[in-house]
């Protein structure tokens, strides 16, 4: 809402040297927040004045272009010109080139004089052009920013002007004024007006407030009957809630449609952000701005018979103002009459029925229509406008007699018109509800102890009436307050007139908490492993396409892979949510090689989507109230899974080349040993088996599964034609693990093991087996056989070539044996040893390497 | 095409099948040199005559002196070999002693002796100073230049959202609060309704909502993180005090300052007898511990579906560019009864508070960051700049 300050001052005490910012900051204080300050001074100033054109010369330049050399008397004839500067004439007559024609000697004009600057920082200074010095310009409204027509200058009298030659034209055109433009919540629709706007600036400023509707209140004659037949019959409220409670309709003959809008009006109507159409227009609008109550006017002589208010007929049409033509929604509240459609209530009027040039008798309509049912067409059709603003969030159903009255007089001083006699007025409203306060509610609520007579003080300040009863008051809010319906409401009123600034502060105590969950301590402890063994934290957005989903998201490729679609995706090629954090990461992947960093190491920790049989629910519950448990359960049933995720991705080299440093490039261990560290930093057990997924190298890729067998994701290099169709480094490698279920593995308390003193004896051996057999499973094969000497078993080296017997591998082990109670002997070791080797051989065929 | 990766452990040469190990190494040969290489006049050769004392002198005075030319352990352990090794002739003439009379045996014995000792004394001295000036000289050669030292192993780095998110965490928590988590795909219910959002009320229109396909499936991606306070609300015991940090939804169009993806923080407190001083207090204590005990905060009146009153939070920000000023931090207000309501909880007895902020804006004006683009794009720099802690 911009609120024009000349309008504000009529109303309320705003200091005579306050500009819109001091404007602001007042009403900042009780809730209406700052938005922005629209000042055309900012852009328009210097001297710009009222001229009358003496002389008026075509003269036709060999571009073909015809000019007019004019002079201009810009001091009343016998006055001295007071205004000094370069190019500016003492004789107080200017001379001016101009190219439009759509004016006559005799006629005002608006003139910019040299050193006056024009929106755009247009400066205007004397200069040499068509063989004359030009000392000004004679304005268009487009070079003044006060309209689109650029057709011919202003020529004052349209206006209705006759100023004094000299006058300030900027003050004639109410180019002065400056307007504040606030933020309104959705529960203050009375804000969408100036009188709630000076309403909350009285309360500001603790001043006493004189609502303009009163006056105006005083002069509406009583409704009458035989007026202007208005019928509402709504056969299918929403909620309950009928779709028109109140339809006050007057009638205005003989108005000049034509007359022009006073520049006062126009003025702050464009300051207000709306631009001026014609005069019935720019009424309706000047009154809505100025009581909050949206107007339609109708022509008369165009509507069939008397006005019907009802729901819409099912393929019913309407041809609205814009000239489109709308199918209807049986849910749509229209305004008919003999014809059938003319407008959707609230929303946009009819083509057939608008007021045009033509028009000579108007019917005002000041209606009331329900919140909910303009809302939801006005959504519906795609229209929000002004009008549906306010409807939206409710008008008080009081003002429409009061704004009725208002457009009325506009139309018979502005226009030309005579007020009808007959006053039409359907009022189906009914009174807002009491409230019961009980008397300390609101300084238990705030924690601020107000007196009674604070409370009561500030609800009538207000507009509503209180009552006192035996533990409190009952309180009747007032009808532009639809928003006040409980005894919160009323608390927030109170604290708010009073200030929160004088809200105390006190820090509540909570009861012993429990700390960090296990899985909260567990995500940080691995996402801080991660960062200290080099690896940097990114966060990408879960929007994917639904071919990265079925690539990343299942281990063959063609497997349809069920994903969470979004209805109203940024961009529809990535309207899926992810399964796999691996292509938003491989993107982050792709955006820092292309700003020159080869040596990458990335890791994500994020939540990622996956359906189950039902999406969603088929209707949800009331609100208010605490829903069954059946019915929150199912809820929950149409929520995806949505687990935690981990995913690395890893290209180029561990290190950047240096004196004593050798760089080594970022292979497929290095991402299992990411996977690893992770597992180890939980606690959990990984379990690591070759494996195959279509996005990663079929020889170099780890499947990951818990101790359980459960499987829990993938490390390894990528496949080398991903990697070149999807522009990626060379031997990029990745790793994904479903942290969610690492996390969801319970632990058990670690138990301590005897830790033996004793020295160890190590022994080497190199088994030779089919190079199929997987070194996990011949070094489990070697464990269980070697016994309970063996402390820890690792593969040093793995071999296939010269001396190995094509189709075969040696793999060399390293076992380290030792005893919890004695030295062992070299015998006791080689015996561990061959019983290692003799299972190994019995499971696997494996031989010792001669 | 697939290339061979000169690193895979299948084509790697056959020599390495029995790995050297560090502990097994045999340490290079020392350098020696022959005695038939030394110059030919330093060799003395022949026995001394033991009886002949200015023999022996000279020959002890010759040894001396090779001794103290000896420039290092080589020359000196040449030099050793020559004068007082057994072939030198001071270790012959002594040899000789034994076929000396009695009387001779006596006088040329401590003769002898005398000479030798000398001689071993010089060789140990010398040897002492020589190995000294060669322990400092390898410590000189080994010398290196710290300063030229690259990185074997680089740090990474913290997102600074989720570190944020994790120390606004440890605040709470050191205040006995409890940090709760919630879906991010949400029933419409837990994010509008239940938080007593009408279903045609314009609030539910000022939040530009992702909807899951199709919308009749009443799904969102949450808008905030207060749907969490419901699910809270529903299945903790009373009081609550809990904070929730995570990912939120609006459809937004990325810019300099919005993006479609972004995180939030609630926090809800329900109990007895909570009221807007409470509130108060825990978010002065939450700004001092964002922004320095010199905070200041401010409410200002304003509207949230689930909050009664209800207060926009600014914060002081000294430092702001353009200069000191109010900054927007946040929403918050007194838990509207009818949030109480649908969890069953009666607000006749009981009462609470709820706020909630951004997590972007609070990194925004705390650590000067300008622009959404650096939180949202991952470049490394952005996340290495932050290192471990915010």
């Amino acid at each position: 809402m911009r609120v024009p300050l000349s309008w504000l001052r009529e109303h309320a005490p705003v200091p005579a040297g306050a500009t819109a910012e001091d404007v602001l900051a007042t009403l900042v204080k009780v809730g209406l927040e700052e938005e922005a300050v629209h000042r055309p001074a900012d852009e328009l100033h210097g001297p710009v004045v009222v001229g009358q054109v003496l002389s008026k010369e075509p003269e036709t330049h060999s571009n073909g272009k015809t000019v007019n050399w004019c002079t201009v008397r810009v001091v009343p004839e016998g006055r001295e010109q007071t205004l000094t500067g370069k190019g500016i004439d003492p004789s107080g007559v200017q001379g001016v080139i101009c190219g439009a024609h759509n004016f006559e000697v005799g006629d005002k004009v608006v003139v910019t004089l040299p050193g006056a600057v024009l929106p755009g920082n247009f400066r205007i200074s004397a200069r040499k052009t068509y063989g004359h010095t030009s000392a000004g310009m004679i304005a268009s409204v487009r070079e003044l920013g006060i309209g689109e027509d650029h057709d011919g200058i202003l020529v004052l009298s349209t206006l209705g002007l006759d100023p004094e030659i000299g006058s300030d034209a900027l003050e004639l055109l109410g180019l002065h004024d400056e307007a504040a433009e606030i933020n309104v919540t959705p529960d203050r629709g009375y804000a969408f007006s100036l009188r709630g706007v000076a309403r909350e600036y009285c309360h500001a400023v603790h001043a006493p407030f004189t609502d303009p509707a009163d006056a105006v209140a005083a002069r509406v004659p009583a409704p009458t009957q035989g007026g202007f037949p208005v019928a509402v019959d709504d056969a299918a409220p929403i909620h309950g809630n009928p779709g028109c409670t109140r339809f006050v309709a007057r009638t205005v003959t003989g108005v000049d449609a034509t007359a022009p809008t006073p520049p006062w009006m126009s003025a702050r109507l464009r300051l207000a952000g709306i631009r001026s159409i014609s005069l019935p227009v720019d009424i309706s609008n000047y009154v809505m701005l100025e009581f909050g109550q949206p107007l339609h006017f109708y022509d008369l002589d165009a509507l069939t018979g008397g006005i019907v208010v009802r729901r819409a007929g099912r393929g019913e049409t309407l041809t609205t103002l814009d000239g489109k033509q709308r199918t209807l929604d049986p849910e749509d509240l229209l305004i008919t009459d003999g014809s059938g459609p003319i407008g959707m209530a609230g929303v946009m009027g009819g083509a057939a029925t608008e007021v045009s040039d033509a028009t000579v008798n108007v019917l005002v309509e000041a209606a009331r229509f329900d919140e909910v049912s303009i809302a939801r067409t006005a959504r519906r059709h795609r229209l929000p406008s002004e009008a549906s603003k306010r409807f939206e969030r409710g008008v008080d159903p009081q003002i429409a007699p009061v704004a009725a009255q208002r457009a009325v007089e506009l139309l018979v001083e502005l226009a030309g018109g005579t007020a009808g006699p007959e006053v039409t007025d359907v009022d189906r409203t009914t009174a807002p509800a009491p409230i019961e306060l009980p008397w300390d509610y609101p300084s238990r609520r705030v924690g601020v102890d107000y007196t009674p007579e604070q409370v009561v003080g500030t609800l009538t300040e207000l507009g509503a009436q209180v009552e006192t009863t035996d533990d409190g008051w009952r309180v009747v809010p007032p009808t532009w307050r639809p928003d006040l319906v409980a005894k919160e409401d009323l608390v927030e009123e109170v604290a708010r007139l009073d200030g929160y600034d004088r809200i105390p502060s006190r820090l509540p105590v909570a009861p012993p908490g429990r700390g960090l969950t296990a899985e909260q301590q567990a995500r940080k402890r691995v996402a801080d492993a991660l960062a200290a063994a080099g690896l940097t934290e990114v966060l990408a957005y879960p929007f994917v396409s639904q071919a990265d989903n079925e690539l990343w998201g299942a281990p063959q490729a063609g497997v349809p892979v069920p994903s969470v679609k979004l209805a109203n995706p940024i961009s529809e090629a990535q309207g899926m949510l992810r399964v796999s954090l691996l292509p938003g990461l491989l993107d982050v992947l792709r955006r820092n090689t292309s700003r020159g960093f080869r040596d990458l190491a990335l890791y994500e920790i994020g939540r990622v989507f996956r359906p189950g049989d039902r999406v969603g629910s088929a209707s949800i519950p009331p609100l208010g109230a605490r829903p069954s448990q059946e019915v929150l359960d199912d809820l929950e049933a149409g929520l995806p899974a949505q687990p935690r995720h981990l995913a690395a991705v890893l290209v180029g080299k561990d290190a950047a080349e240096s004196p004593w440093v050798t760089p080594r490039p970022f292979d497929w261990q290095d991402v299992l040993d990411a996977a690893r560290l992770a597992a180890e930093v939980l606690g959990v057990e990984l379990d690591v088996s070759q494996g195959t997924h279509q996005a990663f190298h079929p020889g170099r890729t780890a499947v990951l599964a818990t101790a359980d067998g459960t499987p829990v994701g993938y490390a390894g290099e990528l496949h080398p034609k991903l990697v070149a169709a999807q522009d990626l480094p060379e031997r990029t490698v990745a790793m994904e693990l479903n942290l969610s279920s690492l996390l969801d593995a319970e632990l058990d308390v670690v138990q301590a093991r005897p830790i033996s003193g004793y020295p160890a004896a190590t022994q080497d051996v190199a088994l030779v087996i089919d190079a199929s057999v997987p070194a996990a499973q011949l070094r489990a094969a070697l464990e269980e056989g070697a016994g309970e000497l063996l402390e820890d078993v690792r593969v040093f080296d793995v071999y296939q070539g010269p001396g190995i017997e094509e189709g075969r591998k040696s793999v060399a082990f390293a076992l380290r044996f030792r005893a919890p109670d004695r030295t062992l002997t070299a015998d006791e070791a080689s015996a561990a040893r061959e019983a290692a080797v003799a299972v190994a051989a019995e499971r696997h065929g494996a031989v010792l390497r001669g | 095409m697939i290339r061979p990766d000169p690193g895979s452990p299948v084509e790697r040469p056959a020599a390495n099948a029995a790995p050297a190990c560090p502990g097994h190494a045999v340490p290079e040969p020392k350098k020696s040199v022959l005695m038939s290489e030394l110059p030919p006049e330093t060799a003395p050769s022949g026995a001394v005559d033991p009886t002949d004392e200015a023999a022996v002198a000279a020959a002890v005075d010759a040894a001396l002196a090779a001794v103290e030319n000896a420039k290092d352990l080589d020359e000196l352990k040449e030099v050793r070999l020559a004068h007082a090794g057994e072939k030198s002739p001071l270790a012959l003439g002594n040899r000789q002693i034994g076929t000396l009379d009695k009387a001779q045996k006596a006088v040329a014995g401590k003769l002898m002796g005398q000479a030798r000792g000398r001689v071993n004394k010089a060789i140990a001295a010398r040897t002492a100073v020589l190995e000294e000036e060669r322990d400092a000289r390898i410590l000189v050669e080994e010398a290196v230049d710290v300063t030229a030292a690259g990185r074997r192993r680089r740090l990474g780095g913290r997102h600074p959202l989720t570190n944020l998110m994790e120390r606004v965490g440890e605040t709470f928590v050191a205040m006995g609060w409890e940090v709760a988590d919630g879906p991010e795909v949400e029933s419409e219910w837990y994010n509008f309704d239940s938080l007593n959002f009408k279903p045609d009320h314009p609030a539910r229109e000022l939040q530009d909502t992702f909807f899951v396909d199709p919308p009749e499936a009443h799904l969102v991606l949450r808008t905030h993180t207060s749907p969490v306070q419901m699910r809270t609300l529903l299945t903790r015991d009373l009081p609550v005090y809990v904070v929730v940090p995570g990912r939120t939804y609006r459809t937004d169009e990325l810019d300099a300052t919005h993006t479609p993806v972004f995180h939030q923080v609630e926090g809800l407190a329900v109990d007895k007898g909570l009221s807007m001083a409470d509130l108060k207090g825990t978010l002065e204590h939450f700004a001092r511990q964002m922004f320095g005990p010199e905070a200041k905060i401010r409410l200002r009146p304003n509207y949230f579906p689930f909050t009664e009153p209800s207060a926009e939070l600014d914060v002081w920000h000294p430092n702001a560019k353009g200069g000191p000023q109010w900054i927007e931090w946040g929403g918050c207000g007194m838990v509207h009864p009818n949030v109480l309501r649908a969890a069953g909880i009666d607000p006749e007895v009981y009462s609470g508070f709820a706020f909630g902020m951004g997590i972007e804006r609070t990194l925004m004006f705390r650590n000067n960051v300008p622009d959404m683009h650096d939180m949202v794009e991952g470049d490394v720099r952005f996340s290495e700049h932050f290192g471990m802690e915010i």
